[in-house]
């Protein structure tokens, strides 16, 4: 046993120096990469050979070295091999700077001097903010709530079709969600243009001049555009619900619903007496998924409004006192504001886990 | 089986319903495709349903090469500048690394806190949990002050790895809910037979986990690929590393009534995430099946 132990060290030492000297290269290839200004293609094929390649071989080499050391120091140091590096960059990208900007929102704009509670006064009590408050509301009661409950319209009606024309309705509700919100503002600013006159480009203005009215500067209108960008986010988000839920649908047995209609019960009854109740946890948890999304809504309102004409949302207000006013005490509150409302859904999501998670 | 025993006339309300609502979901997207297509001097004069109306159509395929390549001002002179080709090369190197090196780095995150032994497991897996939902917002400010010292700020290195730090709590928890799942006896018999902890890794678990990887590399790409705000606060809007959204967001305001060259810029943006979406369709509805929530 001590003899094979001295066998090894020898090897342990080797690959410590080869470690060392991959290290090394490693710091070398980090500047090259900050600097930036090579070829961008070489940049990528280096990032690539770095990034993955890089971190495989350093995976490798910790991991063997390790495997030379006694059993002892094997169990303990192990684990932290695999899972000290996406510990260590979550900790720095999301737990730190939790914390840090809840330090940073007690200061003033460059952070210079302690102010207290100045900017959550700003952040709870300003016009910009209230108007925030309110249009966050309106965009999570019906952006979150039609999106919700059209995808559970669309995935109980498409349940009763043909499966060809499912898969093809499916298809198409779901399909925004591969496009980003600036294409779905491009989309969406070219159905709700406007023109005076009557030749009109948009397909809105073009339908209300049709029936007979005069055009409208939709985006301009307050309070309607707020529910206007709802719409785009409707567009973009019942896809999720829809296929989530479907999904649930589908897994109600059969025997259930067969059971119910010999028991007479019409198509109505059986879906909210079945149906709903056997995919309640899953409506829970597409809401919950949802709300937190529409509740950090930015790109549409950024690209469609920047916040202007009444629209203003609190991720898009967080934005412009950090880069445009360069604010990054408010920057912060107003952070933090959001992640107090989200605070509910991770104490939910940890005490479900800590259930789950008895025979961990 | 439903469907057979249903009377014609709910029937036709069904697809009634279906129908009016697949139009609502077709059309714009439709409307932008049409448009892209035409000639300015139509999209300025003209809906692009009068195509189909009143024969109202040009076709051209101008307006794609206008925002594709750097040299071409055929439609205006301001075009000659918008090189949608170098955004998209910009966006490609952006959202490859910042989709793999996660990946890799939640495996094995994810298989330590499935299947090894050490203290604070649970704890910091709850963590991770709760880091689920937190909004992004929370991080930029901290994140950008030392990106300004450490230097990364604008540049592709610093993109990959803030995205990296923000997918990977999504990515561990996917990657460990579908890891633990994987039968014991594996494991055991591994064990038995003298396999270490990274043998065990990329021998057994590597190759079953790849459905897994898939549907992360899907939603982890989409999301990189669609993101504006990471790209906006820091990479910044200089030519050279200009990513398609924002690059489409400065079109919006450079060029709000030139409908052909946005709708054209737009389906650009638009064409390889839905290329990636349909392909690999099934592997992203199991990782929303997986349930996921994105902070």
């Amino acid at each position: 046993m001590v003899a094979r132990v001295e066998n090894k060290t020898p090897k342990i030492l080797g690959l410590t120096a080869v470690l060392a000297v991959t290290l090394v290269i490693y710091y070398y290839v980090f500047l090259f990469l900050r600097e930036g200004t090579a070829n961008a293609w070489i940049i990528f094929a280096v990032s690539l050979l770095w990034g993955i390649g890089g971190v495989w071989f350093l995976f490798v080499l910790v991991t063997s070295i390790i495997d030379l050391c006694s059993e002892k120091v094997r169990q303990v140091v192990m684990p932290w091999a695999f899972a000290a590096p996406a510990l260590f960059l979550v900790f720095y990208y999301l737990l730190l700077p939790t914390f840090r900007t809840i330090y940073l929102s007690f200061f003033n704009q460059d952070s210079s001097k302690f102010i207290g509670f100045d900017n959550f006064i700003y952040a709870f009590a300003s016009p910009t903010m209230l108007e925030s408050f309110k249009n966050n509301l309106i965009w999570i009661i019906f952006g979150g709530g039609i999106s919700v409950l059209l995808g559970l319209l669309i995935a109980a009606l498409a349940d009763r079709t043909h499966p060809k024309f499912e898969v093809l309705m499916k298809t198409a509700v779901f399909l925004p969600m591969a496009v980003s919100m600036i294409a779905a503002a491009v989309i969406w600013k070219l159905v709700y243009a406007f023109a005076p006159g009557t030749e009109q480009v948009g397909l809105l203005n073009a339908v209300t001049v049709t029936l007979g009215g005069t055009p409208v500067p939709w985006l301009l209108q307050k309070p309607l555009n707020t529910y206007l960008l709802i719409v785009i986010l409707i567009w973009m988000q019942t896809g999720f619900a829809l296929v989530v839920l479907s999904a649930a649908i589908k897994g109600i047995p059969s025997e259930l619903l067969e059971a119910a209609r010999i028991d007479g019960a019409s198509e109505l009854q059986s879906f909210f007496k079945i149906t709903i109740p056997y995919i309640q946890i899953t409506l829970i948890s597409v809401s919950t998924t949802i709300v937190i999304f529409t509740l950090k809504v930015f790109d549409i309102v950024f690209s469609m409004t920047g916040g202007n004409f009444g629209t203003q949302v609190i991720a898009n207000e967080q934005y412009v006192q950090m880069f445009r006013n360069f604010d990054y005490g408010r920057g912060s509150a107003i952070a933090v504001v959001l992640l107090v409302t989200v605070l509910p859904v991770v104490y939910y999501n940890v005490r479900d886990f800590g259930k789950n998670a008895k025979g961990f | 089986m439903v469907a057979q025993k249903m009377n014609l006339s709910s029937k036709i309300i069904i697809y009634g319903i279906l129908i009016f609502l697949g139009l609502f979901w077709t059309i714009p997207t439709f409307g932008l495709l049409v448009t892209s297509f035409r000639v300015p001097d139509d999209t300025s004069s003209s809906g692009w349903w009068e195509v189909f109306t009143e024969g109202k159509f040009s076709f051209t395929l101008q307006n794609y090469s206008a925002v594709l390549n750097p040299g071409d001002g055929a439609t205006s002179n301001t075009a000659a500048t918008i090189n949608l080709n170098q955004a998209i090369i910009n966006t490609i190197i952006m959202a490859i690394p910042s989709t793999v090196i996660p990946i890799f780095l939640a495996a094995i995150a994810a298989y330590a806190f499935a299947w090894m032994n050490f203290p604070g497991r649970k704890f910091l897996f709850m963590v991770l949990v709760a880091l689920l939902v937190v909004p992004l917002q929370m991080s930029l400010i901290p994140i950008l002050r030392d990106y300004r010292v450490l230097g990364l700020n604008g540049t592709f290195l610093g993109v990959w790895l803030a995205n990296t730090g923000f997918g990977l709590p999504l990515a561990t928890y996917l990657l460990y809910n579908y890891i633990v799942t994987l039968p014991r006896e594996v494991f055991e018999s591994a064990v038995v037979d003298g396999a270490s902890h990274p043998t065990i890794f990329s021998k057994l678990v590597v190759p079953l986990s790849m459905p897994a990887f898939a549907s992360f590399a899907i939603f982890q790409f989409l999301w990189v690929w669609n993101g504006v705000l990471i790209p906006l606060v820091f990479l910044g809007d200089d030519p050279s590393r200009i990513v398609l959204p924002q690059r489409i967001l400065q079109m919006i305001g450079q060029y709000a009534t030139n409908w052909q060259l946005l709708t054209a810029g737009a389906f650009v943006s638009m064409f390889i995430p839905l290329a990636v979406f349909i392909g690999f369709q099934q592997y992203f509805v199991r990782g929303l099946l997986a349930g996921s929530v994105k902070g």
